[in-house]
């Protein structure tokens, strides 16, 4: 049964499929909210995520259809020792669709083998995340009305953020993309990234330190966490957490047109006194998140009924 | 056993050198029942130097594996003293339960009945990736 479990097993006819599909739902949500009617949406969150999941429910109801679940695995027959491949079966038995969340990476794929029913990844240890990335790829077109020939930075710890490295995949699909990569030395893209998607794909891209030099030249800003614990010292922490955190100050250097994302939650990379410029799009970004999963729960439930 | 002739069995020809023995053990010749013949640092026109295994039995030893560790290593088969097949090794697509996931954060560290499943995905390379977590799997 197919399911999304990274954001390339979906060809890019596919995701801009989604995107007019989520537009149409954003401009006529009556139209969809009984499309879901009599069908039921499992949430499996063996980590809790509290905004996928209520994203998750969320979409699921304005579709008109139900959804069971739990929150945690000390909720779920994990504790007992049963594995993500049985509780895949037994729970394809209740529900029409599954959104599963878990720790380990590969888990959604294990649950997408085992399962008669599609299963949506909903983010698999450090992995995938794939409808963050959904979310992010409306963001943008609602904000720019296309991606082609944009300059797309991205900005933090780009070492371990997975919403960074599919991001740059499914954004590399589309032509004239220019990527700028702020992050510190220490989080710095791997090289595997850089390799199989940027260069493979002759994609331009800049890697710099500092935030301030570049961000006049950007049309989108994805900014994201700088965690202290990343670092091997204090010290180098203490010295560069400042540079990677957008105030107004920063935001002044920049085009009148920016977009500023951030996949959220955000600590401090963003002063709150960013929020309320026009610029500022994260919390317009979690709304779309729901749209797009709404568009892609229609479209592995019409895809499951065929 | 005479290693330079066998009646019934395998020779596994033109291994690197020095890739002998990992061959050996990934293999699991070490349980074979049958006389084995390593030979290391043979000389090559076309390597220079290679390894040879002789596997004096009718056993077909995992393809696979032997695509996995030396891409262009070739197979021999021999009945009745006769050659009846050669067959140079190419890398396989797919390896199922030859090595494991490194990455302790991979499904496959705590389920264990889970099959370790590698994909090529750079063949110019020799990349082979967890099916699972997409890590990279150390040749």
């Amino acid at each position: 049964m197919r399911g999304l479990i990274d954001i390339t097993d979906f060809s890019v006819e596919e995701i801009d499929s989604l995107i007019d599909v989520a537009n149409d739902i954003i401009d006529n949500p009556k139209k969809y909210s009984e499309k879901c009617k009599g069908k039921k949406l499992a949430t499996l969150f063996f980590e809790p995520s509290t905004r996928t999941r209520l994203s998750f429910e969320a979409a699921m109801y304005e579709l008109g259809g139900n959804v069971i679940g739990f929150s945690e695995a000390s909720s779920s027959s994990s504790t007992k020792g049963e594995s993500v491949a049985d509780t895949a079966k037994v729970i394809s038995c209740y529900a029409d669709i599954i959104a599963m969340r878990h720790p380990k990476e590969g888990s959604a794929y294990v649950a997408m083998k085992n399962a008669t029913i599609p299963v949506i990844n909903a983010g698999d240890g450090g992995h995938c995340h794939p409808t963050q990335t959904l979310a992010d790829l409306l963001t943008i077109y609602r904000e720019k009305g296309s991606f082609d020939n944009l300059t797309v930075g991205l900005c933090g710890d780009l070492k371990f953020g997975r919403t960074v490295h599919s991001l740059i995949g499914a954004l590399s699909r589309y032509s004239g993309i220019k990527f700028v990569l702020i992050s510190p030395e220490e989080l710095k893209l791997p090289s595997y990234v850089k390799n199989d998607v940027l260069k493979k794909n002759n994609l331009p891209y800049i890697q710099t330190t500092s935030l301030e030099d570049v961000i006049g030249e950007l049309d989108v800003l994805y900014m994201t966490r700088v965690q202290r614990e990343r670092f091997f010292n204090e010290e180098d922490y203490l010295r560069l957490k400042d540079s990677y955190i957008l105030d107004l100050k920063k935001l002044s250097l920049a085009k009148d047109n920016l977009s500023v994302m951030h996949p959220l939650p955000r600590v401090n990379e963003i002063s709150v006194a960013v929020d309320n410029d026009p610029r500022a799009c994260y919390f317009k970004q979690v709304l779309y998140g729901k749209y797009m999963r709404m568009a892609l729960i229609l479209k592995l439930l019409e895809e499951a009924e065929k | 056993m005479n290693i330079d002739s066998i009646t019934n069995g395998v020779v596994i020809d033109h291994i690197t050198a020095g890739n002998a023995m990992r061959l050996y053990h990934l293999l699991g010749i070490d349980s074979f029942d049958c006389s084995v013949a390593i030979i290391k640092n043979a000389s090559s026109k076309k390597l220079g130097k290679k390894d040879i295994i002789k596997i004096d039995g009718e056993i077909i030893p995992d393809i696979d594996i032997i695509g996995y560790v030396d891409p262009g290593a070739t197979v021999n088969i021999i009945k009745d003293g006769k050659l009846i097949s050669k067959r140079t090794i190419d890398m396989p697509e797919m390896l199922t339960n030859v090595i494991k996931c490194k990455n302790p954060r991979c499904i496959t560290s705590v389920e264990q009945e889970l099959d370790h499943v590698f994909k090529l995905t750079d063949r110019a390379k020799k990349v082979y990736r967890c099916l699972y977590c997409e890590t990279k799997a150390d040749l």
